[in-house]
């Protein structure tokens, strides 16, 4: 892959991997208290006690270090008219038929969709996870709104590790956006042919990044 | 102690061992009979070794104010007035109902921290407890407690280890009216129907036994001289069930959540399989313009004087 064009700063990008590395250990550590069968997991944080001691203190801080990347990339991932018309053709996109697709900005409406279903899920995670916090929170709930935060809890993670597997899915499968996070530079080509809006911003010198 | 007889393991998808068939116990707590003098209480808390903190009056004769991970059982005083006026002090102990189909066990995520034995009790192994609460959110009388000094869950355990050596519960033993009876289940059900018809022969006719089926049953049983309001007696749930939510969330949720996951990442495989990468044309190796290929150095001879002609 050719450098031409920087697509993410090192900020950018050591931020994105921080929330990635936390959203890891995060799901690791929740699985094993999800299901029997995968509570072998929790040999990895050193035993049951650990996993739930360290689980939630894990989970604040992919919280907090994925509302910094909110705040670094909500401008580029609003939802306009070309995002939707993007995504009800999306089926063509996954054919790798991409002739007739709207023009891409920095994002597609995929990757926005992703954004705000990700912020959706953290936001629920977060209130959810402090609620049923038991050591330090939970003492101040009614049982009622517990039961449902479990759930709720368990909803949201169930939908953020989904859409998580779809986002490192379409890394693998579009060549060069791993590099482009690794490295944090793309090809022209690359960036012609899946954000061809943003290509010509950048070309017209609008915007560096 | 007896390991051959676990009917239910929290935590755990296949059978635990469970080849030696006992009998179902229970314990009878006849409430019209108790005298709220909290020897049950003192009992329990020597047979156990539990020693709680000396607390506050709240104003009541309850003491301590609530159940706690070193109060398993609690004597709750409720005063309640009928129709007539007539003042009614309704004592009713506190602690482990022992359903059935316990909820505690359902939602406990560690394997073997809550089991059920074949009698009916069911029994916390704190050295298998990780300390989340789950089993407090799951159980429908609001009764295990999470221990300040260790983070370990605790509650009353029927004095398991008693009645694995044939013993009656402490609680059982001590209590000086017979307000606390233990045997078969059966034969409990047996006394508490005397019981019900003795009081009603007295003018209580709502008297009846308190044995609820929304969680199978209980292997701790109640008679009530009004059974037909069980919230009366400090609050005891009239139909308690295991709720809903935690049903889904410890029941569908689990492996539809796994096969939601597994199955999102053998689309993205097979899809990869099939329709193949998404790639940059101009940028693959090979390709027209690339320069690694078509822009050689002039300065670079290709021809090798040594090579076989």
């Amino acid at each position: 892959m050719k450098h031409d064009i920087q697509r993410y700063t090192a900020g950018e990008r050591s931020n994105h991997w921080a929330v990635a590395i936390l959203f890891v250990l995060a799901g690791l550590s929740g699985l094993a208290l999800f299901h029997p069968a995968l509570f072998w997991l929790s040999h990895l944080f050193g035993g049951g006690p650990w996993t739930r001691i360290l689980h939630p203190f894990i989970g604040i801080a992919m919280f907090l270090f994925f509302i910094w990347l909110v705040m670094r990339f909500m401008s580029h991932n609003m939802i306009h008219k070309r995002d939707v018309q993007w995504l009800k053709q999306a089926g063509d996109v996954m054919a790798n038929r991409e002739g007739n697709m709207p023009e891409v900005g920095r994002y597609n409406g995929g990757q926005k969709l992703l954004f705000w279903v990700l912020l959706v899920c953290m936001l629920l995670l977060l209130v959810t996870g402090i609620v049923i916090w038991r050591e330090y929170f939970s003492h101040l709930f009614g049982i009622e709104l517990i039961r449902l935060s479990v759930l709720l809890h368990a909803l949201a993670a169930l939908v953020l590790i989904v859409s998580i597997i779809v986002h490192i899915y379409a890394g693998i499968w579009v060549k060069g956006s791993v590099g482009a996070m690794l490295t944090g530079w793309v090809s022209k080509g690359w960036a012609r042919k899946h954000h061809s809006l943003w290509y010509k911003e950048v070309e017209k010198g609008e915007n560096k990044h | 102690m007896a390991t051959q007889d676990i009917i239910a393991r929290s935590a755990t998808t296949t059978h635990s061992p469970s080849i030696r068939q006992i009998d179902e116990v229970a314990k009878l707590i006849d409430v019209s009979k108790c005298i709220g003098c909290k020897a049950c209480q003192v009992a329990c808390s020597e047979w156990n070794d539990l020693r709680d903190e000396v607390g506050h009056n709240h104003g009541t004769y309850e003491s301590p104010a609530d159940l706690s991970a070193d109060s398993w059982t609690l004597m709750r005083f409720a005063e309640h007035e009928d129709e007539a006026g007539k003042l009614e002090w309704l004592i009713r102990k506190d602690g482990c109902m022992h359903c059935a189909e316990p909820g505690c066990l359902t939602a406990c995520p560690s394997p073997g921290a809550i089991v059920q034995y074949a009698n009916g009790i069911v029994d916390f192994n704190q050295d298998h407890c990780i300390g989340c609460g789950y089993c407090i959110t799951g159980c429908p009388f609001d009764v295990p407690r999470i221990s300040k000094k260790d983070n370990k869950a605790y509650k009353c355990s029927l004095c398991s280890d008693r009645v694995g050596v044939g013993q009656e519960p402490a609680c059982v033993k001590t209590c000086p009216t017979g307000a606390i009876v233990f045997g078969s289940k059966e034969d409990m059900k047996d006394h508490a129907a005397e019981r019900i018809v003795d009081l009603k022969s007295r003018g209580y006719e709502n008297a009846g036994l308190y044995d609820p089926p929304g969680v199978g049953g209980t292997h701790v049983m109640y008679v009530l001289h009004h059974a037909d309001k069980p919230a009366l007696y400090s609050g005891l749930p009239a139909d308690p069930s295991i709720d809903p939510m935690v049903h889904v969330w410890k029941g569908v949720a689990k492996p539809l959540g796994l096969l939601a996951m597994g199955a999102t990442a053998l689309i993205g495989f097979f899809h990869y399989l099939r329709v193949g990468r998404n790639v940059v044309e101009e940028d693959e190796p090979g390709a027209v313009g690339d320069a690694a290929v078509h822009k050689v150095d002039p300065a670079v001879h290709e021809f090798d004087p040594k090579a076989p002609r």
